[in-house]
């Protein structure tokens, strides 16, 4: 009789977390999700231009490896992205949300530039490289250690502060271009340096965005032996999955966390350095190009794994580079470009749920 | 008299996988009474009362209100039954006042009044005797206030039946009383009043009836009238069961831990440790009874570095060099590099003790990854030593790369104990060891507490399963309230002994 009042309330889909998936288990889910993104963006291209989708896919692989030109292009973007986005990284994996590398990476950039146009023959050439290095790398370390400072003493909100310092960048930038506007009354600074090259990168092997390449390439390895190896890599870590764990074994929280912003300020000052000195060669309000936010998820895909990052923003940049050949090469609107890279990261980044999270529908069950 | 039963509980059974919450408990909270469920911490209580109020959902059992049998499936469904909970933790919104609190998530066909709701607060307020202004908000408010209004929100909602969660946990003496008197006038005014407590005193001066839970089933009901403190406390506790976990008689004890006099307060500024002081003897195991919340855990977080203290001193007596070194208000650091060998395992195993997402050979290292002047990590005496614990503490898992979080409740507590002993301590404080854990498991912590015992070694054991505490501890040193309210002989102590000096209450000063 009691049986009578016994009631299950099953939900249609259940969700339930799982951590049991291996790592080929999980690749095959990411693989999946692609060529369903594939498979989507082909339907919306033919529903919405009329066009071969293949060509479009084609041409989106033209714009990255076309050409060496353009192999290079996709390159120079590769490095500045995953620079920026090796130097959120310790910042996350600390559980830091420092969504001010944007700002970093620009006073970085401002620094730098500032040097280039303020000492270009005033000091000998071969000192003004590291000079401009060293004005980038403390610039940016000071915009991030402000509010890791704040966060450790006070305890305030780094996101909103971090993202305020960004505007204030921004602004600093915009104070000085008035002052350093090349052509006058043209609002903006021009190519420095564009007679003597001062201060410019040197090319190697003939290639000028090599340079970049090489020194983001040292940083991705540097990188990921630091958080996987080092002793403050663990401190990270720890401090990351539980300050009451850190605590409890005596690490001094608010000291790794000071440090760990100024590392993370340090490396969007070389980001800094590595677009005004080996790009781009001059300074606006939009140097930095958005690349501190796009990093926060190229470092979240890759799990704050420094060599996955590699194909993490390969895979950003990609859709970008692409997005932007197909716009010309079959003379589009950008949105429509645009929209593929949207389906393609929201099939990557939906796939991240599946691996995380089993799903369950509900069964039927006899009534007994 | 069933028809004066306004809820009546027949049977109700709840299990949480294999652990059984509640086993058949039966309760019957009558109109114009007050009932109070007694038991001590884990004894099924609190979630007894949330299958009440619709949270949980019995797994079986039979519900019935004013006679008639009903399922309650959500909160929703408690309040159309006009049960109404106030939980210990405030369910507020901070910015908001009182009044718009109380009328929060309310559906009222007839337009949003506020001006309407505040008279309907008011004269609640009146007729019970609060103390509430409508107008204010809620970050402005002490806790007493905002369980005032917490309360004045069921009651607005039409609750005739109350349920209260351990209200007097959080309120001064002063407080109380007022609470107690506004309870009395409900119950005056035919409400059935259901309040969870494990303060004795209360029980006797409050309530007309108690229920009396014990790990999940339940022991009786009686009248507060035929009641005392040790009819409730042995219904409470229960009869001694015999273990048989092995002790020795401590050998070449050494006072090694003096704490003398200390007080703490929290966040919140109230005192959590009340002029604590006792020594702890090498060669010994210390044992810390008291209800949850009574200062054990500030206790040792404050001899592991891990609490401010406001005065008092922490002396340790260093074996080696017989040097007397305070540890008062040092960091855990500094008390390690003075050279002081104190393992603790916390009672927030994965919170705490261990990092859940790192593998067992990284959760190794978090002691002792500073050793040596390299900037790298060495992870191979780690490793090792994750092996060793594996091996002889027989922690069942895949290998020592796998994320403790992976394992079960007693191999986690085996990796962390396993660590905290592995640096060959000379006080080892360990909080909660058992819990959660199975018989099997639960005698390997003891024989590892025994065994470092014999080495020498001072043992703090804090616990909560007084059987337990009786038959392993050489002494039991007895916390109510942030204050020590009895150290006694393990051997010839006796759980009601226990249990009595668990619910005394500091002595109030007469006047």
């Amino acid at each position: 009789m009691t049986n009578n009042t016994h009631h299950t309330h099953e939900p249609l889909i259940q969700v339930s977390k799982r951590d049991d998936m291996t790592w080929y288990g999980s690749w095959a889910v990411r693989a999946i999700a692609i060529v369903l993104a594939l498979a989507v963006c082909g339907i919306v291209t033919v529903l919405l231009t009329g066009l071969d989708p293949i060509s479009v896919y084609v041409s989106m692989f033209e714009g990255n490896f076309g050409t060496s030109r353009r192999l290079w292009a996709m390159l120079k973007e590769l490095s500045l992205l995953l620079c920026v986005s090796l130097a959120v990284t310790p910042a996350f994996k600390m559980k830091f949300w420092n969504i001010g590398a944007e700002g970093q990476t620009l006073v970085g950039a401002l620094a730098c530039s500032a040097c280039m146009i303020l000492l270009s023959g005033k000091i000998p050439s071969a000192l003004l490289i590291p000079v401009m290095l060293v004005a980038s790398v403390v610039a940016a370390l000071v915009w991030a250690v402000v509010p890791a400072y704040f966060k450790a003493k006070f305890g305030t909100n780094e996101t909103l502060f971090t993202l305020m310092m960004n505007y204030i960048a921004m602004q600093l930038v915009s104070f000085c271009i008035v002052f350093w506007e090349n052509p006058k009354n043209s609002n903006t600074v021009g190519v420095i340096n564009s007679d003597s090259m001062l201060g410019w990168l040197p090319s190697v092997g003939g290639q000028k965005y090599a340079m970049a390449v090489i020194v983001v390439a040292l940083l991705t390895v540097i990188m990921y032996i630091y958080l996987r190896y080092s002793k403050q890599g663990y401190e990270i870590s720890v401090v990351g999955e539980s300050q009451n764990t850190a605590r409890y074994v005596g690490i001094n929280v608010k000291k790794v966390i000071i440090r760990t912003m100024a590392i993370s300020g340090a490396l969007c000052g070389v980001a800094g350095f590595l677009i005004v000195s080996g790009v781009d060669h001059s300074i606006t309000t939009s140097s930095a190009g958005g690349m501190g936010f796009t990093a926060i998820m190229v470092s979240w895909l890759a799990k704050f794994n420094p060599l996955f990052m590699v194909l993490t923003s390969l895979l950003i940049v990609f859709l970008e580079c692409g997005a932007g050949q197909i716009a010309t090469a079959f003379d589009l609107n950008h949105s429509v470009a645009d929209i593929l890279t949207g389906i393609i990261l929201f099939f990557i980044i939906g796939s991240e749920f599946f691996i995380g999270y089993k799903i369950r529908f509900r069964t039927k069950k006899k009534e007994a | 008299m069933s028809t004066n039963a306004a809820i009546e509980l027949r049977n109700i059974t709840k299990t949480f996988g294999s652990t059984v919450a509640n086993k058949d408990v039966c309760l019957t909270a009558n109109k114009g009474k007050i009932l109070s469920v007694l038991g001590e911490n884990g004894s099924g209580k609190t979630t007894l009362m949330n299958m009440i109020s619709g949270i949980y959902y019995p797994d079986s059992g039979q519900i019935f209100i004013d006679g008639e049998e009903v399922v309650i499936r959500s909160p929703k469904d408690a309040f159309d039954y006009k049960i109404g909970m106030i939980h210990q933790h405030f369910k507020l919104v901070d910015v908001f006042s009182a009044a718009q609190n109380i009328v929060l998530g309310l559906e009222d066909d007839q337009g949003f009044d506020m001006k309407k709701y505040s008279k309907r607060i008011s004269e609640i307020s009146e007729q019970y005797g609060f103390d509430i202004d409508p107008g204010k908000k809620i970050y402005e408010m002490s806790v007493s206030e905002k369980q005032t209004v917490e309360i004045v929100k069921v009651l607005f909602r039409g609750a005739d039946i109350l349920i209260l969660d351990e209200p007097t946990a959080v309120l001064t003496p002063q407080e109380t009383q007022k609470l107690f008197a506004v309870l009395r006038r409900m119950r005056d005014a035919g409400k059935a009043i259901i309040i969870i407590t494990h303060k004795l005193h209360e029980v006797l001066s409050l309530s007309d009836r108690v229920s009396v839970l014990r790990k999940g089933e339940y022991v009786g009901t009686i009248a507060t009238a035929d009641a005392n403190e040790t009819i409730l406390t042995e219904m409470m506790v229960g009869k001694k069961v015999s273990l048989n976990i092995h002790r020795d008689e401590p050998k070449g004890m050494q006072e090694r831990l003096v704490v003398s006099s200390i007080n703490c307060i929290n966040r919140e500024g109230s005192t959590v440790l009340n002029d604590i002081s006792f020594c702890a003897y090498s060669g010994e195991i210390l044992g810390i009874a008291g209800i949850a919340g009574s200062g054990q855990r500030e206790l040792l977080e404050s001899i592991a570095g891990l609490q401010k203290l406001l005065d008092g001193s922490i002396t340790y007596n260093d074996p080696k060099t017989g040097e007397a070194e305070d540890l008062r208000n040092k960091t855990p650091r500094e008390i390690r590099d003075m050279g002081v060998r104190l393992s603790f395992v916390p009672e927030d195993r994965l919170g705490m003790g261990l990092v859940g997402n790192m593998d067992i050979v990284d959760n190794m290292m978090l002691r002792s990854y500073r050793k040596g002047k390299s900037m790298f990590v060495r992870r191979k005496e780690p490793k090792n030593l994750a092996e060793e614990i594996i091996e002889r503490l027989g922690v069942v898992t895949p290998d020592s790369s796998t994320p403790v979080r992976r394992l079960s409740g007693g191999n986690v507590q085996k990796v962390l104990v396993g660590r905290e002993i592995s640096s060959s301590p000379t006080v080892l404080m360990a909080a909660y060891p058992v819990r959660g854990l199975d018989i099997n498991s639960s005698y390997t912590i003891y024989n590892l507490l025994n065994e470092q015992k014999k080495k020498g070694v001072a043992v703090i054991f804090v616990g909560e399963d007084l059987d337990v505490l009786l038959e392993l501890c050489d002494r039991i040193m007895v916390l109510s309230g942030g204050s020590v309210s009895g150290i006694v002989d393990a051997r010839t102590a006796t759980k009601e002994q226990i249990g009595l000096l668990m619910t005394k209450s500091r002595e109030v000063h007469h006047d």
